[in-house]
């Protein structure tokens, strides 16, 4: 039953990922425009734009040339940038190594941040903590983690001089310098996330300590304290993970920014190059790729709602 | 007056939020200086020296800068919310009457549409129309579009299942009816909540893409790109940075304060 939902799942999954792979190829084809006379601007001969028609098989018709760009993707053949010269699959994948590195980081320090507030505020409800917190997590999601990556550099690089204020070493010249450039994007990306989970984490402390579990904990004489973490929070977790989950849009859109306020080489940095440079072939695969991320992300939150609440499984929906 | 004064939260939200609105309206007719005359012997003055707020690197008035920055922020994001709250309540309310096999459909698009954040959509918009305000206002809309759906459709699916629905039903009304007798009036505290909260998104897209460059040309000035120039001069003149990110925090500040606000007000079964 439940491998049988699953499947279900994961057959959606794949026709889900298939109509955005579709959806982005037809729209780049409808617009206005197309592709060989975008990259190359307006200066280019006709012949030179035959050619790269040809070469990027624009005289093909719509159908095949979306079959051969699909066919060649499930090989790791994403095409060649047109701005560099190598396969978008290894540049997309050089990029993964700034891009993953700081997200995971970011995800980490939201959580750091947001649990105990969360937790804290939920357990002294209505106190000036509680208060605190929640103009905090208030001013955290209405800043732009952009605007804070800004702040940071005047603060830590220009003002004091104890970071760098952008770019990357590189993981080649040892972990410290990489992680040390990666520190303050990250903290620039975590804050937004960070105020948006600690009004969730709030609420379902919340909700998690009217349960029964929670009440018999206390009436079997355990302290406050351990009723609220021991017995409140780890049943509370499950809807910051899901947010979590459904916020990587919005940590995706944070990267893109980020990324560029540093000037680190990542993906979002990639698709703003791309964009810059008129690449279109990358900026299709970096699309499509994010998207993909996307829609896999909230694939897997469904299949961690199925794990936790047992009545999905009843095939409810 | 004094229901408002015991709600700290609605009133700083309408505060927040009618300030920015009256300068947004005010910079239509008035600012301290032209938002775009270059004085470059006044350049990277800081704040009171010359001007209010200082001027940036082309000693241009900043103060004035921020208040046409606030009437495009504004009206860029009022429009696309408008456009993305108008498709999505109405893609909301016909899946909500006619439920089955379309509402499994449209919320696999709504999915779909989820995936690609509004940065990247108007990059891909903007690689072929070139950026700007349409193209910024479209791509912000489209992201709208489900958002609005999803809350539209919860609610609605849920006024349906009410008595005097069933009741409506039975007494051989159309559904088209229903839905604009019964269904809308019954969510748009919902919906106005949504749209509050929504628009503070959409400033803060608004201003990550002109930040980008994805915004509208220069020399209209915008909040976002005011801080992409700032990025040059964070050492020397640090106001440039401080002001435009300041004014779009405020601006988000108000406008989710108010959402907030009004959530509790109009929406006490989702107070939580």
């Amino acid at each position: 039953m439940i491998l049988l939902l699953v499947a279900r799942r994961f057959a959606g999954l794949l026709l889900t990922l298939l109509i955005v792979s579709v959806l982005i190829f037809v729209i780049m084809d409808l617009l206005p425009g197309d592709p060989a006379s975008v990259m190359l601007g307006t200066s280019a001969t006709p012949e030179t734009l035959a050619a790269l028609q040809r070469q990027l098989g624009l005289d093909q018709p719509l159908a095949l040339r979306y079959l051969t760009w699909i066919a060649a993707a499930f090989r790791g053949d994403l095409g060649t940038s047109y701005t560099y010269s190598v396969p978008v699959a290894g540049l997309i994948g050089e990029r993964l190594a700034v891009t993953v590195p700081l997200s995971l980081l970011a995800v980490a320090l939201s959580m750091a941040i947001a649990i105990p507030l969360g937790v804290i505020s939920a357990g002294r409800r209505n106190s000036l903590v509680d208060y605190g917190a929640s103009v905090l997590s208030q001013v955290f999601i209405a800043v732009p983690g952009f605007w804070v990556g800004l702040l940071l550099v005047m603060l830590f690089s220009v003002t004091l001089g104890w970071m760098p204020a952008g770019g990357f070493p590189g993981w080649d010249n040892g972990v410290w310098p990489a992680l040390k450039a990666l520190i303050l994007p990250a903290v620039a990306l975590a804050l937004p996330q960070a105020g948006v989970l600690t009004r969730v984490t709030r609420t379902a402390v919340l909700e998690v300590m009217n349960e029964d579990f929670v009440r018999t904990a206390r009436s079997k004489g355990l302290s406050e304290k351990t009723a609220l973490w021991v017995h409140a929070v780890p049943n509370a977790l499950v809807p910051v993970v899901t947010i979590l989950g459904l916020q990587f849009t919005f940590l995706i859109a944070g990267a893109v920014l980020v990324e560029n306020v540093f000037n680190l080489p990542g993906l979002g940095r990639l698709a703003y190059q791309a964009l810059t440079q008129r690449d279109i072939i990358v900026m299709q695969n970096v699309i499509l790729f994010f998207s993909g991320l996307v829609i896999i992300m909230n694939f897997l939150v469904d299949l961690a709602y199925l794990a936790i609440d047992p009545r999905l499984r009843a095939g409810v929906r | 007056m004094r229901y408002l004064l015991r709600r700290p939260i609605l009133l700083s939200g309408l505060v927040i939020t009618t300030f920015l609105f009256a300068v947004a309206l005010l910079s239509l007719v008035w600012t301290p200086l032209p938002p775009t005359k270059m004085q470059i012997i006044h350049k990277l003055k800081p704040p009171l020296d010359v001007g209010l707020l200082g001027t940036d690197h082309f000693g241009r008035d900043i103060a004035s800068m921020l208040m046409v920055g606030a009437w495009n922020s504004l009206s860029t994001s009022l429009l696309a919310v408008a456009i993305g709250a108008t498709l999505g309540t109405l893609v909301g309310v016909f899946v909500a009457a006619v439920r089955g096999f379309t509402e499994t459909l449209v919320m696999r698009g709504c999915d779909i549409i989820f995936a690609v954040p509004p940065i990247l959509s108007a990059m891909m918009l903007g690689a072929f129309m070139g950026s700007g305000r349409f193209t910024a206002i479209i791509a912000i809309a489209v992201f709208m579009v489900p958002v609005f759906a999803r809350v539209t459709l919860g609610a609605a699916n849920q006024i349906w299942t009410r008595d005097y629905v069933t009741a409506a039903i039975g007494m051989g009304r159309n559904r088209a009816k229903i839905t604009i007798t019964h269904i809308l009036p019954n969510i748009s505290n919902q919906i106005i909540v949504q749209v509050t909260i929504q628009l503070g998104l959409a400033i803060l897209t608004e201003a990550g893409l002109s930040f980008l460059g994805l915004g509208m040309p220069p020399p209209t000035p915008t909040w976002g790109r005011m801080l992409a120039d700032a990025q040059t001069y964070l050492g020397q003149a640090p106001w440039m940075a401080l002001m435009p990110g300041m004014a779009i925090a405020l601006a988000v500040l108000g406008l989710n304060m108010l959402g907030d606000g009004l959530r509790d007000l109009l929406d006490p079964r989702d107070q939580s």
